[in-house]
């Protein structure tokens, strides 16, 4: 299986390049990919070069061109299509229809990937996309159980990407406008879920208490770990309690369920984080990197070695296993 | 799911923090001048990273040190000066153990899991602190080696000291995580 | 001015599928009565929540489809927003299999089965510009629902590009913002997805999500996550017309829908102010604020008011 990385800043695609990854993914400095940050991301020069550099390591990198055009501004989306096509990307990841019917037409050689942004659930939308597109691969939505991540592989004859490691969104991606109610800028359209212009921390009464735009979203005692203020994790009230009542602080690590996925015909792992460190990336890294040499040589996974990375520092297998749901 | 883990983070002695506290610090002016200087220079891409954010004021507070700093890394003459106690004026504060903040230049640690386990507190303009952090990550910043290169001949046995030092702030688990 | 009311009064409407799960007999005798007594020209039907509910309605959907017809209306069977189940794919399947019905997909995974006959795309796809909107043009789909967090400049560019599509937006009713596969009305109960005792029954209108200080903020439906405030652009129509928009979609809730469809015919064929049509809305769905903010590229949840005739201007 393939390994697939993040990268945010080109001193991360060296790290990540370093560290073992097979592939890794970025995208530009603007709101055509979905991690849209401040100080994050690659101009053409940077992108260039880095395909360069990883190129000459053997490794692939895949640029992500993942939000979704805003009308009137489509240009913006196509030129990131081209100028990637002009690096050298040997994939782009893309979400949108309109978008990827572009690709097609202009690039007809260049490989093109499903986006998760496109939340492609089953084998019938993602046969779609191949018969219409000609896409090479799709990466699936944090939806699916192992199970069913066999059975789309298989029925849909197309190669699957799935998230192994990293932050876990607990709704369909691509199909979520929790953070645009919230704060008036779309993850979809421009590329930033719970962005930081709109987050606050303060402190209260002893608590630390997180704020998105308008919206309390989380308040933690002294000593509890924090979490970033993303709306699907916070904590709410509804007439049967106060908790996190749509996910708790956690992160996907799905380590222990690597033999699971290579049985199920996966393609490609993915490590989520293009907006973290270069310090995660390589723990990170070169612990999956690790962990599927293991898994070739037939020996047990080791567990649980980068808890300390996630988000309220607990992990998941999240939507593998059904109980999930 | 795993418990949470606990901050791994030595804090500098107390009694090394104490004896500092009667140190002046206009001494270290110059120093913090000279070594941000050089930072930036050698760091050009810094700037287009942080983008309108260069202009704000961060407040950097190691707790376990009795003095803070104040980073304006604009364009123009950029500033990092020594303070006894952070102003109110700040666009930002950032607080935590030194051996924590220093691993954020030096891109040891990660910053999201320093904020997660508490170890890191931010205050104030969020989206400035992520294109800090972010500009920093990229630029690969050797801190101790910069310093190094401020105390011409006397440099290496100041870098030894300042590596050991770190060291022992660092966490066990080399992967700097712990569990 | 008169230009703008000319447009508003050609304006059709539509109302939504009811998005809760509501008790079977209620649901009938809801679409009984739109069938007899609402002002909207197009109504869309079926369970687009969750699969386990679509046997409650299952056996009154012929008979409902038969009135709605009957009285006039033109009726649109919608497909599920997230199909993944084995036993979803089969639903939808049987859906499309018949061959006079119009369908409404949410779902891309539907699309293979419509193509080259006249659909409609429903708000649950992607459709955020006026080439992926094209796309799917080209492939047959006559009526677009856009995604309801589009501001106007993009309904307005898409509009402006496919004059022979009827575009509509979500103009009234709990913004859907969000689709899992994890349903958080059996989290909040404790229960498993498997056996959730269709707890979602007890809130015909969501279950409301607070924030910790207190403040009304979402609304829970199973697998799918609204906003509290309802999304009402009575006060925008002026705008809407001259982008081009052809329709506006009512989505049921739990009030006097009747009413909320006659106070938007009234207002779009120029008979009643929108302000004060919006103070009509406010009391037939007390307790609940009224947002528009996505139209406006503001925060969703933000309401900006009607603006008065007399400073409308131009």
């Amino acid at each position: 299986m393939e390994l697939v990385c993040p990268a945010g800043t080109p001193a991360a695609l060296r790290v990540a390049v370093e560290a073992g990854a097979d592939a890794v993914y970025c995208g530009f400095n603007d709101e055509t990919n979905a991690r849209n940050f401040p100080g994050l991301n690659f101009n053409r020069e940077e992108l260039t070069a880095g395909i360069a550099l990883a190129h000459r390591r053997g490794v692939k990198v895949l640029v992500a061109i993942n939000t979704f055009p805003r009308a009137g501004a489509i240009d913006l989306w196509r030129r990131a299509v081209d100028d990637a096509v002009r690096a050298g990307a040997d994939a782009l990841i893309l979400a949108d229809v309109g978008l990827l019917d572009y690709a097609r037409r202009t690039h007809p050689g260049q490989r093109l990937h499903v986006s998760v942004q496109a939340a492609a659930a089953n084998a019938d939308s993602i046969r779609f996309y191949v018969e219409t597109f000609g896409v090479k691969r799709v990466v699936l939505p944090r939806v699916l159980s192992v199970p069913e991540i066999a059975a789309v592989t298989a029925e849909s004859g197309c190669e699957t990407e799935v998230f192994v490691f990293g932050g876990l969104c607990v709704m369909a991606e691509g199909r979520c406008s929790l953070s645009s109610y919230a704060t008036g800028r779309s993850p979809n359209m421009q590329g930033a879920c719970s962005p930081a212009s709109h987050v606050n921390y303060r402190e209260e009464r002893g608590r630390m208490v997180s704020r998105l735009g308008e919206f309390t979203i989380n308040s933690f005692a002294k000593d509890e770990p924090a979490a970033y203020p993303t709306l699907c994790k916070g904590r709410f009230e509804t007439s049967q309690g106060v908790g996190y009542i749509f996910e708790d602080p956690t992160s996907l690590d799905a380590a222990t369920m690597l033999p699971a996925l290579k049985e199920a015909g996966v393609t490609a792992l993915k490590i989520e984080g293009r907006q973290r460190g270069r310090a995660y990336i390589e723990s990170v890294v070169q612990s999956f990197r690790q962990a599927l040499t293991d898994l070739d040589a037939g020996l047990p996974i080791e567990t649980a070695r980068l808890a300390g990375l996630t988000e309220g520092q607990t992990t998941t297998v999240g939507a593998y296993r059904k109980t999930w749901r | 799911m795993m418990p949470p883990s606990k901050s791994t983070i030595a804090p500098v002695p107390a009694l090394l923090s104490l004896a500092m506290r009667p140190l002046p610090l206009l001494p270290l002016q110059p120093a913090l001048f000279f070594l941000l200087d050089r930072v930036v220079r050698r760091h050009p891409g810094l700037f287009a990273r942080l983008g309108p954010h260069a202009d704000k004021r961060f407040g950097i507070d190691p707790t376990d040190l009795p003095f803070a700093f104040v980073l304006e890394p604009r364009r123009l003459r950029p500033r990092l000066a020594a303070v006894r106690t952070l102003p109110d004026d700040l666009d930002v504060r950032i607080s935590g153990p030194l051996g924590g903040l220093m691993g954020l230049i030096d891109g040891e640690l990660d910053g999201d899991a320093l904020f997660f386990s508490r170890d890191l507190q931010v205050e104030g303009d969020f989206e400035a602190v992520v294109a800090l952090r972010n500009a920093i990550d990229d630029s690969q910043i050797d801190l101790i080696g910069e310093i190094r290169s401020l105390f011409g001949p006397l440099g290496r046995p100041v870098e030894e000291v300042l590596r050991n030092g770190l060291r022992r702030l660092r966490p066990v688990d080399p992967a700097g995580f712990g569990v | 001015m008169s230009h703008t009311r000319k447009n508003g009064a050609t304006m059709q409407l539509t109302l939504g599928p009811v998005l809760f799960n509501w008790a079977p007999e209620a649901w009938r005798d809801f679409y009984f009565r739109i069938a007899d007594e609402a002002p909207v020209d197009t109504v869309v039907i079926g369970e687009i929540v969750c699969s386990k509910r679509s046997p409650f309605i299952a056996d009154h959907l012929p008979v409902v489809v038969d009135r709605l017809a009957a009285a006039g209306k033109q009726v649109t069977l919608a497909s599920l927003i997230l199909v993944s189940l084995p036993r979803e794919r089969r639903q939808m399947a049987e859906m499309a299999a018949a061959e006079d019905a119009v369908i409404e997909i949410n779902d891309l995974s539907c699309l293979a089965s419509v193509a080259n006959r006249p659909h409609a795309i429903g708000p649950f796809v992607n459709v955020y510009n006026e080439a992926t909107a094209g796309f799917f043009a080209r492939r047959g789909a006559v009526r677009m629902c856009l995604p309801p967090e589009l501001p106007l400049t993009s309904v307005a560019a898409i509009a402006g590009a496919l004059p022979d599509v009827v575009v509509e937006v979500f103009a009234f009713g709990k913004a859907p913002l969000a689709i899992s596969a994890r349903c958080y009305h059996a989290r909040a109960h404790k229960l498993s997805k498997d056996s959730c005792q269709f707890v979602c029954d007890q809130d015909p209108d969501g279950m409301l999500v607070k924030t910790l200080d207190g403040q009304d903020f979402l609304a829970v439906n199973g697998v799918q996550t609204l906003s509290h405030g309802c999304v009402n652009l009575i006060g925008d129509i002026p705008g809407l017309a001259e982008a081009g928009v052809r329709a506006l979609r009512l989505s049921p809730q739990h009030c006097d829908m009747v009413a909320v469809a006659e106070a938007f015919r009234d207002v779009l064929d120029g008979r009643r102010e929108a302000a004060e049509a919006e103070r009509a809305l406010a009391s037939l769905y007390p307790g609940t604020p009224f947002v528009n903010g996505f139209l406006h590229a503001l925060p969703g949840a933000v309401h900006t008011p009607v603006r008065s005739a007399a400073n409308r201007g131009h």
